[in-house]
């Protein structure tokens, strides 16, 4: 568990069954694609933000977390984070705020760089796919991300 | 009739009133209060919106795709329903037994999956409350908080999580969304460098599995009032075993006891569970009831989970959990244990018990070699039943000539425990809240004792913890006297006026 690790890592969270709740997971499959020559940056995704992935952020530069959001502007929207005790903990998900405030807990050190990016979602009905605004917005937010990729 | 607190009495002096679910999203969860004009309780209900639409979903796939399809139940154990859909998928192969290998393969899956599942339990989502107390400062009162005061505690809590997820990453192929069932077995075996990856881990795991139990019976030892009393009710059991009575989570037959711990049915094949249960459903509620047909409604509702599972069983076939057990049984002094918190403990019992099963695993050579895929004669159904981590898990399905799935019926574990639920929130109400004004100490002590069943509402990706959650006391005018509201993004508000819809059954 202590291999070295990509300088910088996306992660995406979200259900691919769930409309356009798939944005996250879908984001990171498609810039996992695009950006294959970039051998500094790991990409993950899960159904959501887990207490664990706090673990993840260790020795990273940058991380991006992505997600998708029916409260953000179209098409979206990047937000630098910082640690925060919020009230979003549930039983399966929590904030990235959050989980850099766990990272600080943990590990007794400041997190990586994080930032957010929330791509803009419409419809998040069980077995429904993307809305095809949902896919104009991730087009989108992958052009910038290549950009973060090479900052 | 009905059960107690179920319904008033004398419903024509009170006012009938369901909220409105928040939203749609998965994990809502609700309860609604009555009382009377002595401000005594006359009703509870907890409200839950069940997944629906799943098993509709289902139906017109090709049958191979469902085990891999249903993962998307539930972003905690989506091994869980992997599993179960692959068993079901077996037999409509006519392909059990599976092979010795797909039988170690998904073995070791589902242990890494009922470890990653109880340590996220106990550690992230009931310490908060275990470690600080029910009522103690809500904004300490979560996993942050946890990791701020006994960083120790959560950091071994996220490492046994994480080593149960690796288990999973190795056995399925990939970290979320694994293909490693498929029905009639798996489609690859564990590499030595993996098996050599994951037992390198074990000696932790183990003493932190053990520690983890330690915590959780001092926890007991030091406040029986609270342990054996809260939320407290006798009830049913009902799980898999070995068939030699052993406690078994990937396969079994099912057993039932009554709450004196006399066996009701045992060893039934799991092909015949619905000789054996009837889900029942009820109007004020989106989920349905299921009790033991041969016990009727009112006396034939169980529990499951790990509180059944422990006490289920004859023995446990590890030994450090087997000892764990014995000094479980020796705490209820001949008696069942039917402490709503006693979850807690059985919980991690299991957990140390997954650790050691994953170590017996790892030693298997069925793991790194053999037959993948068993075949056999074509059939038009199949169960697949497994002990999830929150219990019984049930996967039913008919598959038509074309290969399409024409039905399928899923009872999961959180609607097992419906009525158990149901009974532990109003345990709670009479003890608690007869009379007295609504605080949030006092709405964490509702949500404490449906977190002890670590419900998996609606088995979706989204469920409680800081669950949105609403509480609405009303007179026997049907006056709101008192409401409390948490969101999903965990505030707390009084809010009288919020509307509130008519019960409508």
């Amino acid at each position: 568990m202590t291999t070295p690790v990509a300088p910088l890592l996306v992660f995406g969270w979200g259900n691919l069954s769930r409309g356009d709740d798939a944005l996250g997971p879908l984001f990171v499959d498609s810039l996992r694609a695009a950006a294959a020559s970039h051998t500094g940056v790991e990409f993950l995704d899960d159904y959501q933000l887990q207490v664990e992935h706090a673990l993840d952020l260790s020795g990273r530069q940058r991380v991006l977390f992505v997600d998708a959001s029916l409260n953000c502007r179209a098409p979206f929207e990047v937000t630098q984070l910082q640690p925060a005790q919020d009230a979003s903990f549930t039983t399966h998900a929590m904030s990235p705020q959050a989980l850099m405030q766990v990272y600080v807990a943990l590990q007794g050190e400041a997190p990586p760089l994080c930032t957010l990016l929330a791509i803009r979602g419409e419809q998040f009905e069980l077995g429904e796919p993307p809305t095809a605004r949902a896919q104009e917005h991730l087009a989108a937010a992958l052009s910038w991300a290549q950009a973060w990729i090479t900052e | 009739m009905t059960f107690a607190l179920e319904t008033a009495a004398n419903p024509a002096g009170l006012r009938r009133v369901a909220i409105d679910p928040v939203s749609r999203v998965e994990g809502h969860g609700k309860v609604t209060l009555l009382i009377d004009d002595q401000n005594r309780v006359q009703q509870v209900r907890l409200h839950i919106v069940e997944f629906r639409g799943f098993e509709k979903f289902i139906e017109g796939r090709p049958y191979w795709e469902v085990p891999v399809m249903v993962q998307r139940l539930c972003g905690i154990c989506p091994v869980s329903h992997h599993l179960a859909a692959a068993k079901a998928f077996d037999r409509v192969l006519g392909a059990a037994p599976i092979t010795a290998s797909a039988d170690a393969v998904r073995r070791l899956m589902h242990y890494g999956q009922m470890l990653q599942s109880h340590a996220l339990h106990f550690f992230h989502l009931s310490s908060p409350d275990l470690l600080f107390g029910f009522d103690s400062e809500v904004a300490k009162r979560n996993i942050v908080g946890v990791a701020q005061a006994h960083p120790e505690i959560a950091k071994k809590g996220i490492l046994l999580r994480k080593f149960g997820q690796e288990v999973i990453r190795i056995t399925s192929g990939k970290r979320v969304h694994g293909t490693g069932a498929v029905p009639g077995g798996i489609n690859k075996l564990v590499t030595p460098e993996e098996r050599d990856s994951l037992k390198r881990e074990l000696p932790h795991m183990l003493q932190w599995a053990q520690e983890s139990v330690d915590i959780a019976k001092q926890l007991h030892a030091q406040n029986p009032a609270l342990y054996n009393q809260f939320g407290t009710f006798r009830s049913n059991l009902l799980s898999l075993v070995r068939p030699d009575g052993a406690l078994d989570f990937y396969d079994g037959v099912l057993r039932a006891r009554d709450s004196n711990g006399a066996i009701l049915f045992d060893g039934i094949d799991d092909q015949r569970y619905l000789e054996l249960i009837e889900e029942e459903v009820r109007a004020w509620s989106y989920m349905k009831f299921p009790h033991l047909r041969s016990l009727g409604r009112e006396q034939g509702w169980y529990r499951v989970g790990p509180l059944a599972r422990v006490q289920n069983c004859d023995f446990i076939p590890t030994p450090r959990a087997e000892a764990e057990r014995q000094a479980f049984v020796a705490w209820g002094r001949g008696e069942l244990v039917h402490a709503t918190l006693a979850y807690h403990w059985a919980r991690m019992i299991e957990m140390l018990h997954s650790v050691e099963v994953i170590a017996e695993l790892l030693d298997s050579p069925a793991l790194l070699s053999g037959d993948l895929l068993s075949t056999g004669v074509r059939q038009r159904s199949g169960v697949g039943i497994i002990e999830a981590p929150r219990g019984t898990l049930i996967h039913d399905y008919d598959v038509g000539d074309n290969d399409l799935v024409t039905r399928c019926n899923l009872i999961v574990s959180t609607t097992h425990n419906n009525q158990a639920m149901n009974e532990a929130v109003r345990a709670v109400a009479r003890d608690y809240l007869d009379g007295r004004e609504l605080t949030e100490g006092l709405l964490n002590h509702i949500e404490v004792a449906i977190r002890a069943y670590d419900p998996c509402l609606s088995c979706a990706t989204h469920a409680l913890g800081q669950m949105p959650l609403d509480v609405t006391l009303l007179g026997p005018d049907g006056t709101v006297i008192d409401r409390v509201l948490k969101s999903h993004q965990g505030e707390f508000v009084h809010e009288l006026n919020a509307p509130a819809a008519q019960f409508a059954a």
